[in-house]
């Protein structure tokens, strides 16, 4: 697999404050990579720093071999990153169809593909973005980066906040998307071992810094060593 | 999907009566026929703002520029031997998007604050260029000696307004259903999505300084269109048409009909120029007092409130004469 995503020795954060440290990771095509860590790890700012919301510091961000280090944020979504924040963002005022249609590009992910996709939204195709419930909002967040068409989508605590079974929901979804359609995708969690279940590798952040980097799988099988790398026992559960 | 169809045939059906209606009234009021055609511009006028203010949320106290813009070069083509109105109307229109497109890079940046005083500024700069350089504007005086070729080569301007309103009519229609089309499409949502939040749609991959730049540049087209078919149709310019009131009178006309969905324009230019007209004949030094007591009462009141009031009657209107069951 072709190298999609190299992040070298990047140092970033806000104004003068420096959140991340010396991040170095890589992705491949249709690979699936974790970030994992306590709050306040870093994870969300490194979100932040692919999406070009924080202040460079020092490092590189290549995306397809382009350097994309200083690429205005404005423009990294034209570059081919999707994003799913961490608040879905989604147009309160537009209609779930009218949402998607407003920013697809050519690609194979269409409106209808994502209608079949999430069948819950087509049902809700007409209704307002302020009349979903907060597992629609993140289905049609996950929808609207989809019809995007990016190389790369960066999700941001997918599974925050929703009740268990919209949990299972969105699950079976990620799984889809990156075990059977083997999108390219950085996923930020809390619930680690989830998220491990559904991607190929997996890092550790804690205070800026990687501090594990390895297969989901090996992180899985060994709930002892997921616990001492997050150094929180119960959130690896 | 049977839903969906169902949904669309009954807008389709508000529309048609609302156009049916329209397109009656010069039938109906054959006496009416200058004020028809003034509803028709300024209802032109105000789409074109719509498209800002309303799908944007670009708000403007200068698009009279545009207006004047349209209306000077209309004028001026016809003064010099370009007689022909429609070609007249696509050039002046086209003056003017050359001229939202310079501009539009101005109103990029800022607040609303911001922007009201730049497209004030720039209206007001245009007021005084139109004043300065009379030899090519008539300055005070106004544009004399234009005289407009008879429509398609058939149909001549007559003094009762039928050609003018006509004319103005079936413009407003056609521009009208490419906004419509406009606002539907893609484009339109994105710029809706701008106009919803800018910073998300940015992150989202919506390239919102485009969008800008490609609705400002129409809605100044369409003013420009607006402008020229007043030239046109009076065969008269002065420098009126860049007033500061005229750009402040559009915005009114929004507020009266309420913005973001194309017909407010057209509702509002017909509640304005009708009070306009009324009032000035019964009360003809003190009627735009009576224009704003209305403004403050329907601020006061909630414009949404008188408006979904009046959305009720006219859908159980429509619903009759497509005679659909009343709920």
């Amino acid at each position: 697999m072709a190298e999609l995503l190299s992040v070298e020795r990047l140092r970033s954060g806000y104004a003068e404050a420096v959140v991340l440290d010396n991040v170095s990771l890589s992705l491949d095509e249709g690979e699936a990579l974790a970030v994992l860590g306590r709050n306040g790890a870093g994870k969300t700012t490194l979100i932040a720093s692919l999406l070009g919301l924080t202040t460079w510091h020092a490092g590189t961000v290549r995306l397809a071999g382009h350097d994309i280090t200083r690429l205005a944020s404005k423009r990294r979504a034209r570059a081919g990153i999707g994003w799913v924040p961490q608040e879905r963002s989604i147009f309160r005022s537009l209609s779930v169809e009218e949402n998607l249609t407003a920013i697809q590009r050519p690609g194979p992910w269409s409106v209808p593909r994502v209608f079949e996709l999430f069948p819950r939204l087509s049902e809700r195709r007409q209704h307002l973005g302020d009349q979903l419930s907060g597992g629609e909002q993140q289905m049609l967040a996950i929808a609207r980066a989809l019809v995007l068409n990016p190389r790369l989508i960066l999700f941001d605590e997918p599974l925050e906040g929703l009740a268990p079974l919209i949990v299972e929901e969105v699950l079976s979804i990620l799984r889809r998307l990156l075990r059977e359609e083997r999108l390219s995708a950085i996923v930020v969690e809390q619930k680690a071992r989830q998220v491990l279940a559904v991607t190929d590798r997996a890092i550790i952040l804690d205070r800026g810094a990687v501090v594990h980097e390895g297969p989901s799988a090996t992180l899985l099988e060994d709930p002892q060593l997921l616990a001492a790398k997050l150094g929180v026992g119960d959130r690896a559960k | 999907m049977a839903a969906d169809w169902v949904r669309r045939i009954a807008v389709n059906h508000r529309e048609w009566v609302f156009w049916i209606v329209a397109i009656a009234l010069p039938l109906l009021f054959p006496g009416k026929l200058l004020l028809i055609n003034e509803i028709a511009i300024l209802a032109l006028f105000a789409l074109s703002l719509d498209l800002l203010l309303g799908y944007a949320g670009i708000i403007s106290l200068g698009h009279a520029a545009f207006f004047g813009v349209g209306a000077y070069a209309a004028g001026l083509l016809a003064k010099h031997g370009l007689a022909e109105p429609l070609v007249g109307l696509l050039l002046s229109a086209a003056a003017a998007a050359v001229l939202g497109f310079l501009t539009s890079f101005l109103v990029l940046r800022g607040s609303d604050l911001t922007r009201l005083m730049v497209t004030m500024g720039i209206g007001l700069m245009l007021l005084e260029l139109a004043n300065r350089f009379d030899t090519i504007t008539g300055g005070a005086d106004g544009l004399q000696g234009v005289v407009m070729a008879p429509l398609l080569g058939l149909f001549a301007f007559d003094l009762a307004g039928r050609t003018a309103c006509a004319y103005s009519m079936a413009i407003l229609l056609v521009l009208f259903l490419l906004a419509r089309r406009l606002v539907r499409s893609p484009f339109g949502l994105s710029l809706r999505a701008v106009k919803a939040n800018r910073l998300r749609a940015v992150s989202v991959g919506v390239p919102a300084d485009t969008r800008l730049v490609t609705i400002y540049t129409i809605a100044a087209a369409y003013a420009g269109a607006a402008g020229a078919l007043l030239a046109q149709t009076t065969q008269f310019v002065s420098l009126d048409v860049l007033d500061f009131h005229r750009s402040a009178d559009v915005l009114l006309v929004l507020v009266l009909g309420g913005s973001g969905y194309l017909y407010g324009g057209l509702i509002g230019a017909a509640i304005f120029k009708v009070m306009q007209d009324w009032l000035a004949a019964q009360t003809p030094q003190y009627w735009q007092f009576w224009i704003g007591l209305l403004l403050v009462v329907i601020v006061l009141a909630g414009r949404e409130r008188v408006a979904v009031a009046i959305r009720r009657r006219w859908t159980a209107l429509t619903r009759r004469f497509a005679g659909e069951p009343t709920p």
